[in-house]
């Protein structure tokens, strides 16, 4: 089936440069049969991608190590479910998850404005088709995943333990899902610009797409940052890894763009920054896609890297960059604003300085990202910048956002008087208040900036109930529905305000979680035997005793931990270490431990209010000694067993198997019958589970934004229908009503 | 390799059905085309207005607006979705 495969890409391939082709030609000489012909190559490019993906992907599933890439990256000692998965963590199968993400997203765009913006689409095809035929052309000639090998072996060399973890099943389709809805506001925006079609007509076909991409990226996002958490080993969730800032500067950029569109469809206001917003996230996108891809700055996420693919995507960038520059430039008259703010007092002013806020926090994020590239570029060294680096710009930046998005609720558009205002403000201002002096007194003002966020994101929620108690009331007053059915009803018509809303509650919340649990984080590392006890915040961590299993494929080391405080039993913690073998058939012993890859299971007691966390780092020294000695011994057993006559040979390689499992469990049971001291990274957190609990909140949020609104009324108004000046219609009072319920 | 054959076969079939079939189907005149596209563009438009009156409503009913500021963006609003509702009423007369 490789060659099924391999010729789905080639025509894969044929489909987008004639697709390019059609839809360019369509929009040179107006004709719209070219252009259809174009939007179905996009459809034939789908099918193509995902039936390429499927036939790769069963052949993982079912261990055919005659794919170079199935025996390089699987196993059959794998799980299977793992297995389906193991795909995206090779080079090529990321690129070919890539194609088929945007060519299926592409065909759902291009099918849903198959009938709107005629003039515009033809070149969004073609910005669509570019990418695609630039990606599946990557995996056509420099990274084909139907690689096949004459002589395949017997086993692959298996997933890498890091990525045996549930989230990573949704973490990178879901990031790879957000990179490539990105590129459709991005293709749009580009035929906007060339057609000079610049009204808000390509935004609205594209806002849910925009949205959609947000999602997927955050939902990526936070994926990530659970699997650092609980995999990784090192105690947080953000590292500020290049590959982390990839997602995040994107994310970042569209949450500004989401934002600032409400003000081009509202007012006409923002064209050349929306655009430019635009523009830049499809880049970011790219550029994201290229920094996981690449391996140009090194971070912990990234899992293969290929320089030989580095001129492409940078070629791919500079063009979007020079070209987004160029269109924005060429187009500046036509961009011009329709309209002025009326008041700096205004949710406009609130959207536009928070959008400020937003494009500074992308900036300083991609500066400090691309730093050590930049200082390798001028001095020749790569210098490595981390956490640190970050902090003193991003925390007031962010606490900027978090507070702006309190604000932007409970203020009306266009204007707003002071009286209105004083009453829009009193309730959350006041919340903030009591918030913020019974936390200086519960927290002794220990962090400032921490205090601060919870302040912030107490007024974000308290500014959102409040908005929501009101509009329960207001639909009260107008249709006397219980409250239950008038929350329902007042969400399910207005789902992009109140998903909105949900969504600023829930980041808030987020945000304050992260604050607590950097601010007010215990870490201690411990290096203890069985019996002995440390304390950590208040706990007493004791070792109770060592645990260890042994299979042919992995040594697991681990311990058992009791956590009391004072003499109330907390929890058991049970962390282990796990050393997965090598390839390397002349240490049948020390390819579990010399150089083999390695995973951290983390001891977690998630609450509402505090995580205890810890993971094993056990000394394997103590064991040298054996695994030098069962290397010796195994190693001649198994060239006598090699040297044996055909006919006796596999049975003396049963024995030499069974011998050798025998010898691993024994060394992993040495950890258990003569344990020495291990140690620990103990952490105790406030407030984690308040990050993971506000992305879903926001999750939600975004799902109800996202969510189509019911079908509005599509009836003409009869043709007589006169309008008063005032613009009142005056013969409708029905459907005037029925405009605003 | 003879099912590979027949799979990539079939494929091929398909992809070229799939991308010929604007140019098997009936030409509709581009007027006809522009006509339509008008009317869908007019009908979002008009659309994205209905929602703008009912946020607008939204927000004098929750406090956020007061009476007079309300009347002053209802009656813009409003003037701008009539004046939408003309232009298709005049896009539905000429369509064909």
């Amino acid at each position: 089936m490789a060659v099924v495969g391999r010729t789905l890409l080639i025509f894969g391939l044929i489909s987008a440069i004639y697709g390019l082709c059609a839809s360019l030609y369509g929009a040179r000489a107006g004709g719209h049969v070219w252009v259809d012909s174009g939007r179905r190559a996009m459809y034939v490019l789908a099918g193509m991608a995902v039936g390429a993906f499927v036939i790769l992907d069963v052949a993982f599933v079912r261990s055919d190590f005659s794919y170079n890439i199935v025996a390089s990256g699987s196993s059959t000692t794998t799980p299977a479910f793992y297995r389906a998965a193991a795909i995206w963590s090779t080079q090529q199968g990321s690129l070919l998850l890539w194609v088929m993400l945007i060519s299926c997203w592409s065909s759902l765009a291009l099918f849903l404005t198959r009938r709107r913006v005629r003039e515009i689409v033809p070149y969004a095809q073609g910005v669509l088709f570019t990418l695609c035929t630039f990606f599946i052309g990557l995996n056509v000639f420099f990274a084909n995943p139907f690689a096949t090998s004459p002589n395949p072996p017997s086993e692959g060399a298996g997933l890498d333990p890091l990525l045996r973890h549930t989230t990573m099943m949704i973490h990178p389709p879901m990031l790879y899902s957000g990179y490539t809805l990105m590129t459709i506001p991005f293709a749009f925006a580009v035929g906007a610009l060339i057609s000079g079609r610049l009204s808000a007509e390509w935004i609205a076909v594209t806002r849910r797409f925009a949205l959609a991409a947000w999602l997927c990226l955050g939902i990526g996002i936070l994926l990530g940052a659970r699997w650092s958490y609980t995999e990784l080993g090192w105690g947080g969730y953000w590292a500020w890894d290049p590959v982390e800032n990839a997602a995040l500067m994107p994310w970042l950029c569209v949450t500004a763009f989401i934002h600032s569109i409400m003000i081009q469809e509202k007012r006409g206001m923002l064209k050349v920054w929306n655009a430019s917003l635009v523009l830049a996230s499809g880049t970011l996108a790219i550029i994201g896609t290229f920094l996981v891809r690449s391996g140009i700055l090194s971070s912990i996420h990234a899992f293969v890297s290929d320089p030989t693919l580095n001129f492409s995507f940078v070629a791919l960038i500079g063009v979007m960059v020079i070209g987004s520059v160029v269109l924005v430039m060429w187009r500046r008259e036509s961009l011009r604003t329709e309209a002025r703010l009326d008041s700096l007092i205004s949710r406009e002013a609130v959207f536009l300085f928070q959008n400020l806020v937003l494009v500074a926090l992308t900036a300083v994020v991609f500066w400090i990202t691309f730093f050590p590239l930049i200082s390798e570029a001028i001095t020749g060294t790569q210098v490595s910048v981390g956490a640190p680096a970050f902090r003193p710009f991003v925390v007031p930046l962010a606490l900027m956002v978090v507070l702006l998005s309190g604000i932007g609720p409970i203020i009306a558009w266009r204007r707003v008087t002071v009286a209105k205002l004083r009453r829009s403000f009193v309730f959350p201002v006041a919340a903030t208040l009591v918030a913020f002096v019974v936390l200086v007194f519960v927290t002794r003002a220990a962090h400032v900036f921490a205090l601060l966020m919870f302040s912030a994101g107490t007024f974000v929620v308290s500014a959102v109930v409040q908005e929501f108690y009101r509009g329960i009331r207001a639909r009260q007053a107008m249709t006397s529905e219980p409250p239950p059915v008038a929350l329902a009803r007042l969400v399910r018509r207005n789902r992009r305000r109140y998903g909105g809303y949900i969504v600023h509650a829930g980041v808030a919340v987020a945000l304050i979680g992260v604050a607590a649990s950097t601010s007010f984080q215990h870490s201690r590392t411990a290096t203890i035997g069985p019996g002995q006890s440390v304390t950590s915040d208040g706990y007493r961590f004791t070792y109770v005793r060592p645990t260890a299993s042994a299979t042919a494929e992995k040594i697991s080391l681990g311990a058992e931990i009791a956590v009391t405080s004072g003499s109330q039993r907390v929890t058991t913690l049970h962390t282990s270490y796990g050393l997965y073998a090598s390839q390397d058939p002349t240490q049948p012993i020390g390819r579990f431990f010399n150089g083999a890859s390695t995973e951290s299971r983390v001891g977690l007691k998630s609450g509402p209010f505090q995580d205890i966390w810890t993971v094993i780092n056990p000394n394997i020294t103590p064991l040298d000694g054996l695994v030098s000695r069962g290397d010796a011994v195994l190693g001649k057993a198994l060239n006598d067993a090699l040297r044996e006559p055909p006919a006796l040979r596999t049975r003396a390689l049963s024995f030499f198997y069974q011998a050798r499992d025998i010898a691993i469990r024994g060394i992993a049971q040495r950890f258990v019958t003569h344990p020495w001291k291990a140690t620990f990274l103990i952490i105790v957190s406030p407030l984690v589970t308040w990050l993971w609990m506000g992305a879903i909140i926001a999750a939600l949020g975004g799902l109800i934004a996202l969510w189509p609104l019911p079908p509005p009324r599509r009836r003409l108004p009869p043709r007589s229908s006169p309008a008063t000046p005032d613009g009142t219609l005056v013969d409708e009072p029905a459907r005037a009503r029925e405009l605003v319920k | 390799m003879l099912v590979a054959s027949v799979i990539v076969l079939a494929a091929l079939a398909v992809a070229v059905h799939v991308i010929s079939a604007p140019f098997r189907q009936e030409r509709s005149s581009r007027e006809a085309d522009q006509t339509a596209n008008r009317i869908a563009e007019l009908e979002a438009a008009r659309d994205a207005k209905y929602r703008e009156i009912r946020d607008a409503e939204l927000d004098l009913h929750t406090g956020k607006l007061s009476d007079q500021d309300y009347a002053a963006v209802d009656g813009s609003l409003r003037a701008e979705a009539i004046e939408i509702m003309h232009e298709l009423d005049a896009a539905a007369t000429i369509e064909p």
